[in-house]
């Protein structure tokens, strides 16, 4: 077995053990996170994007979104992907990595931090992911025409918590001239739209991840739920339904996954990136809409209920697919450039991927 | 999950991709040549035996087939591409594909040696045209309910009865055929049905045009009255249609040609909306090329399975669900973009035309090949609910 398996195997068994939506969802207090944080930590899947000189995992980019994806299919609800994220953009600004929960600004596209010429952050960033329960945040600011990136200290801003539809903190944070631990230009051809693509590709694969699990939800459920004297499963309506929730799985899963191999196997090659991550973030926020009223359409009032684990991935999924850009940010982007390269470059750029 | 989804990210190798060039170099000397015009063609049958000529001259028909038959022994992602390529500048492939994509797969499975060695290399050298005898007038999507008998004769078999919506059968030189050689048992409500090679220019057989909606004559009416089919002409097992029809399906409902039937509309679309289109038109644009970049890679992902020797019959049924519905809302969704688009000096006069004819086909893009329904069945199976 290949070491990719063994990596997805180990994440699982964590998740498995100590992330089960059932137990999480009946659990009486919140314990259950420092357990499951200092197991991620220990077996290194915390740092995987952090290069071994740097004293992390150094694990590939491809392994690491396939433990993201699995965190998606857990809707595990701590900030595994982006501290991912933030390790992935310290080492590319070759800033020491801190130990601990990162959160990673801004989260939505028209949220801007600036520079003051003193070195100290300013400006607002809303929805910002576990910005509450992080020790860091890591910022990605466009400062003239290149990209910085800031390690702050959570404690050193102000933040005004608020909670995603999940419960999961998505704070607005207010940088007012606040001091930073380290700030450096991000490396190579990494642009600030670099740091957006990651993202909305870590959501996509969140998102496909998490529509796996409901698709087994929900079918599962319809093979038990005894309604008119047999399963609902025998329901043609239902049979259909749930195949459709079936096609927008897959979609999302195909996408998501064909941008994580973009990113994996072309990181040089902005086009692609651009092209892949943003269909993917569009494709795959368009499958939450659907797949979301399919699943709680065939759970019925039981879904509906907050003992039921299916929020548990339906309220995430609302919740990812607004973050790094939604499907209306993007698709303005995309269609631009689609229209900007004229008619006859569409079928060109849809045949490089 | 019952049975699990798969879409691994395959990319195309790199000698699909120089195939790509050679193809696109083809396509542009056919259209500089005046054979057919892109802008246009779509309109027209598609059906152009010359072309499939020169189209079989280069080796792009049955290129997945033993080289002893005709065939190149190439890649289904080699066929891949040059089955996008020709679909993307609406190439007339009207007289080939058929046979292409599968008749002769069915022939080079369950033919007999002598039928292989005459049919397949005239498949191949884009000379030979089949059709699909599979509906009648009282069964579409309920396939296995055909009722136009075969009775064993001396020698062989005499066909009576009616085969319908047969597309292109008026110019077909051959059909394979669904015929009833046994009534159903109560086991197995499927059996009885044989596949049968059908010379479609033997006598006994008259052939109806019947006129679909948008004018065009595709579809037809097969009459057959004591057609007599020598023995040899019948394909694998008697009764077997059932088990030999799977594969067939697999391969019918996997390519791109499911979900790009009516792809002109979108590079149509951005030329009338120009450079800078408004933000809601540039929304709707990157909606849609990201919902086809998806279904492209859904779709190569399906035939890097097919390559690797699996029967993706679950993902093949997902990737032609969700790509007939795509491609069927497509013209209207061009249509809802393009409404501030004034049609003045006739800049939108082509996209006006293309859009007239591709609204009015789109109903049966849900019907062909599989319905949504049927379709929608087998995934439901898949996933363990049947």
């Amino acid at each position: 077995m290949s070491d990719d398996n063994l990596l997805v195997d180990a994440t699982t068994k964590i998740f498995e053990d100590l992330c089960d939506p059932q137990n999480i969802n009946a659990a009486k207090d919140g314990s259950w996170k420092q357990l499951l944080w200092n197991a991620l930590e220990e077996s290194g899947l915390t740092s995987a994007w952090v290069p071994e000189e740097f004293g992390g995992a150094g694990a590939s980019i491809s392994d690491g979104f396939r433990i993201i994806e699995v965190a998606g299919k857990f809707a595990v609800p701590i900030a595994l992907p982006e501290t991912l994220l933030g390790g992935w953009l310290l080492s590319n600004a070759n800033i020491n990595i801190p130990k601990g929960i990162m959160a990673v600004a801004p989260t939505r596209p028209r949220d801007k931090l600036t520079i003051h010429s003193s070195g100290t952050l300013n400006g607002q960033v809303r929805g910002v992911p576990f910005a509450s329960e992080a020790d860091h945040i890591v910022a990605a600011i466009e400062d003239a025409g290149s990209t910085k990136v800031a390690l702050v200290a959570k404690n050193n801003c102000e933040i005004k918590s608020f909670s995603g539809l999940s419960g999961d903190p998505r704070d607005t944070i207010l940088f007012d001239n606040v001091g930073t631990i380290s700030i450096q230009k991000l490396q190579g051809d990494l642009s600030y739209r670099s740091v957006k693509l990651m993202g909305a590709t870590i959501r996509s694969l969140q998102i496909g991840g998490a529509l796996m699990a409901i698709l087994e939800l929900a079918t599962e459920h319809a093979k038990t739920r005894v309604a008119f004297e047999k399963p609902i499963a025998k329901f043609q309506a239902v049979q259909h339904n749930l195949a459709k929730l079936a096609n927008e799985t897959a979609a999302a899963v195909a996408v998501a996954n064909s941008a994580a191999d973009t990113l994996a196997n072309s990181p040089d090659n902005e086009q692609a990136i651009f092209f892949e991550a943003s269909s993917a973030k569009i494709r795959t926020g368009e499958a939450v809409g659907e797949g979301t009223a399919i699943a709680h359409q065939v759970l019925g009032a039981i879904g509906f209920t907050e003992e039921h684990i299916l929020h548990r991935f339906t309220q995430r999924l609302w919740d990812w697919r607004d973050d790094f850009g939604n499907e209306s940010e993007w698709a303005v982007e995309l269609g631009a450039l689609i229209a900007e390269n004229g008619a006859d470059e569409l079928w060109p750029l849809l045949t490089t991927r | 999950m019952s049975q699990s989804i798969n879409f691994d990210p395959i990319r195309l190798p790199p000698e699909a991709e120089e195939l790509r060039l050679e193809v696109r170099e083809f396509l542009a000397e056919e259209i500089a040549n005046g054979s057919f015009n892109p802008s246009s063609s779509i309109l027209k049958s598609g059906f152009d035996r010359e072309f499939s000529k020169r189209v079989g001259k280069r080796g792009w028909i049955g290129m997945t087939w033993p080289k002893k038959y005709g065939g190149q022994e190439r890649s289904f992602l080699e066929r891949y591409v040059v089955t996008e390529e020709f679909r993307s500048q609406n190439a007339p492939v009207t007289c080939h594909f058929t046979a292409d994509r599968q008749s002769g797969p069915v022939l080079l499975k369950y033919a007999q040696e002598h039928i292989k060695l005459d049919i397949l290399p005239r498949i191949t050298a884009g000379d030979c045209c089949f059709c699909i005898g599979l509906s009648e007038p009282n069964s579409g999507s309920d396939l296995f309910a055909a009722s136009t008998k075969a009775t064993p004769t001396t020698g062989g078999y005499l066909i009576n009865g009616t085969k319908l919506w047969t597309s292109n059968a008026h110019q077909a030189d051959y059909m394979i055929g669904l015929f009833r050689t046994s009534p159903p048992t109560k086991e197995n409500r499927r059996h009885g049905l044989t596949q049968f090679l059908v010379d479609l220019k033997q006598p006994n057989i008259t052939i109806n045009p019947v006129r679909n909606m948008a004018g065009k004559h595709d579809f037809n009416e097969v009459v057959f009255d004591d057609l007599f089919i020598p023995e040899d002409h019948l394909l694998g097992e008697v009764d077997s249609a059932w088990k030999q029809a799977t594969s067939e399906l697999a391969y019918e409902r996997s390519g791109p040609e499911r979900f790009l039937e009516t792809y002109y509309m979108l590079p149509e679309l951005v030329r009338v909306l120009g450079k800078q289109p408004d933000i809601r038109a540039k929304e709707g644009v990157g909606r849609l090329v990201a919902q086809l970049h998806t279904l492209r890679r859904m779709s190569v992902s399906v035939n890097g399975m097919l390559q690797a020797g699996k029967e993706p019959v679950l993902e093949g049924s997902i990737v032609k669900d969700v790509g007939t519905i795509w491609e069927q809302a497509l013209p209207s969704k061009a249509r809802e973009l393009a409404s501030f688009i004034d049609d003045e000096p006739g800049n939108r006069t082509n996209f006006d035309e293309l859009l007239q004819f591709s609204t009015n086909i789109a109903p049966k893009l849900t019907i062909q090949g599989g319905t949504t329904e049927v379709l929608r069945g087998i995934i439901a199976r898949g996933l363990g609910l049947r």
